[in-house]
């Protein structure tokens, strides 16, 4: 699904990274713990966090993740920002906490 | 009542012993639930950065009956920019904080918000002492004099 | 939902706490990172994480969270069990992810927190 549908349909906020808002969503992925993320996650996958640290960048890039959300209202650091639009990686922002916006981006992906 | 623990740095196996500690105490004196509640998380996020962030510390706490009041001391890196730590989300946590769960940079808010009162005061090269209260009845005076200042019972030193 | 419907919904194992399973939980929240899971409020949730250590179950100690899922797999040692045991805390182990778990327990009816 694209991250642009994704983005309409939970109302996601856009924060940085637009030039990769093209990219396809394959799956999901939560964890606030980078090595898991970069152990587990897989191509292409929609990266829940809470993490605003610039390294979610490095490890997004890595693993050819398509977007990251942040949830809870969390502001990304200025670097994350930077580095995001660099890696073409999209940051959306979400008011949600994590159960809440992952429920619904698990119907929406289902439905596909 | 009074009594100390001290803490090592690093030590994660051991972090939240203190909190878990003081809980069991505060039940044992019967105080307030909500007020204990609030309490052992805010100390506990307390101990959780001399583990996280400092060589070693020494937690004070003193009860009496109208207030808990602990001191957290350590010796360690200490804090250049106390109104950025307070930040949430600002964090100087190592990879091995992060993996441990910690180090999203809510710690000290989250301290701020679950007492009544919060000093903090720092040495960058020494340490650090953070000191909360939390109030187990309402005080009138206490509280009139906070709301008189109009300004959140917050102080920062750094010195 | 009880404790007991959760596990099976998400093909749990629950490791401990037993008499806990017919207890209702009607909250959720997901996080690895602990200080996030200290900003919870209410009572009568499960936490799902994927961070199994001694600081999970201390955590859920503090907040007093009756219900833990260990999500991706990761396995509780005895150190969480013996602690979890202390303070009557369901642990239920699933092999499933956290982005599962959380999806499958939502659409069953179980609300997040704020």
């Amino acid at each position: 699904m694209k991250i642009t549908d994704i983005i309409s349909a939970l109302d996601l906020k856009v924060i940085s990274g637009k030039s990769g808002l093209s990219n396809e969503a394959t799956g999901g992925y939560v964890s606030d713990l980078l090595s898991d993320v970069i152990g587990n996650s897989k191509e292409g996958q929609i990266w829940i966090t809470l993490q605003t640290h610039q390294n979610i960048i490095a490890v997004a890039s890595l693993k050819d993740i398509s977007a990251i959300i942040i949830v809870k209202g969390f502001i990304p650091e200025a670097d994350t920002i930077e580095k995001s639009n660099t890696e073409n990686i999209p940051v959306l922002g979400t008011d949600l906490d994590t159960f809440n916006i992952t429920g619904r981006l698990f119907e929406l992906l289902k439905k596909e | 009542m009074q009594f100390s623990h001290k803490i090592a740095g690093g030590d994660f196996s051991k972090a939240g012993n203190v909190a878990s500690a003081v809980k069991k105490v505060l039940r044992q004196m019967n105080i307030d639930h909500s007020v204990s509640k609030r309490v052992v998380i805010a100390l506990y996020e307390g101990e959780v950065n001399v583990v996280a962030h400092a060589y070693s510390g020494v937690i004070d706490v003193d009860i009496d009956e109208t207030r808990i009041k602990i001191t957290i001391s350590d010796k360690g890196p200490g804090i250049a920019d106390i109104d950025q730590a307070m930040e949430e989300g600002y964090s100087t946590a190592s990879p091995k904080v992060r993996e441990n769960g910690f180090g999203a940079g809510m710690g000290l808010s989250n301290m701020r918000k679950n007492s009544d009162a919060m000093r903090i005061s720092s040495v960058p090269g020494e340490g650090t002492i953070v000191e909360i209260t939390n109030y187990t009845k309402p005080d009138p005076e206490k509280n009139m004099i906070i709301e008189d200042l109009g300004r959140e019972p917050f102080v920062k030193e750094l010195r | 939902m009880t404790i007991k419907e959760i596990s099976d919904t998400i093909d749990g194992k629950v490791i401990c706490c037993e008499e806990n399973l017919s207890a209702r939980v009607e909250y959720a929240f997901a996080s690895d990172l602990m200080s996030d899971v200290l900003t919870v409020e209410k009572e009568n949730i499960v936490l799902i994480t994927g961070l199994a250590n001694l600081q999970t179950i201390r955590t859920s100690e503090m907040s007093e969270i009756g219900c833990i899922i260990i999500a991706r797999g990761k396995k509780t040692g005895e150190e969480m069990i013996s602690l979890a045991k202390e303070n009557s805390m369901t642990l239920i182990e699933c092999p499933h992810s956290m982005f599962y778990i959380s999806g499958k327990l939502y659409k069953a009816g179980i609300k997040p927190i704020y």
